[in-house]
């Protein structure tokens, strides 16, 4: 791999443990190479989350001169794992090995708070 | 007198490190664009031959990105006469590709994302005074590793 690439740039990244969970996610309506054998119907996974004083803090400082705001990426990104997991939770209960199909809505129901959704079909493939 | 002297200071510090940030920014996403083409990201369902897929997953990658306080002060004033806010447009622009880069350097090890889907949300907008200063661009796809590369 290039290393500029990997480089300093991409700093800010997580790695999700959604990836490494027994359920695989696709947003496409098929897992390729495998066959969908069994439909469980509609899974879905949703949170809530406002954001904490330090941070907006720091954002309206950002707001000055602009750029990245880190700390709402990262809020952001840890509540869409959170949704992401209720949903495979879901999926799980159900018994399903895979959800394909997945989209994720996001809207701020309250002032200063968002909403995170994810959802897709839960199926069991081979 | 001290409010506008706090105005022109902030307006000051906005447009030279605004600038210097998104420069940069620039100049950091070129890069690595030009060294993740490698990659191709496509917005088709199309498939590879089933055969030859070794996995698939979903990746995703997202970025918050804030105006700075010279282009917002820009922005108000293209609101009275209208027409085309350039400087939101680098803003959004900016983001997006961000995103993007970051669903890219998920997927590493891929050989193709295939159904990419690019959503936009100004949440948490509400909270600063002055309306929308900041975006959220989200990004994702499916990611398809080949049993051998094309």
């Amino acid at each position: 791999m290039n290393p500029s690439f990997t480089g300093p740039a991409v700093a800010f990244v997580i790695i999700k443990k959604v990836n490494d969970s027994a359920i695989l996610l696709t947003n496409i309506d098929s897992v390729p190479g495998k066959t969908i054998v069994e439909h469980f119907g509609l899974v879905q996974g949703a949170t809530i989350r406002a954001k904490h004083i330090g941070t907006d803090t720091l954002a309206s400082l950002k707001n000055i001169i602009g750029g990245e705001l880190k700390g709402y990426t990262k809020l952001l990104q840890e509540s869409r794992e959170e949704a992401t997991s209720r949903m495979i939770e879901q999926a799980r209960q159900l018994g399903a090995n895979a959800i394909i199909n997945v989209r994720f809505a996001t809207s701020s129901v309250a002032k200063g708070a968002a909403e995170l959704f994810a959802y897709g079909t839960a199926v069991r493939i081979e | 007198m001290l409010d506008l002297a706090l105005f022109l200071i902030l307006l000051t510090i906005g447009y030279f490190a605004g600038r210097a940030t998104e420069h940069r920014h620039y100049k950091s996403i070129l890069l690595r664009e030009k060294a993740s083409l490698h990659l191709p990201t496509v917005t088709s369902k199309m498939l590879p031959e089933v055969d030859q897929i070794a996995k698939s997953f979903l990746v995703t990658g997202s970025c918050v990105i804030s105006i700075d306080y010279f282009k917002r002060i820009l922005a108000v004033l293209r609101n009275i006469i209208g027409g085309r806010m350039t400087a939101y447009e680098t803003l959004i622009d900016r983001a997006r590709r961000e995103a993007i880069l970051r669903m890219k350097y998920e997927a590493l090890g891929s050989h193709i994302i295939v159904n990419t889907r690019v959503e936009t949300a100004s949440i948490f907008s509400s909270a600063s005074q002055n309306g929308i200063g900041s975006v959220e661009v989200f990004a994702y796809g499916t990611a398809i590793k080949l049993k051998k590369k094309l």
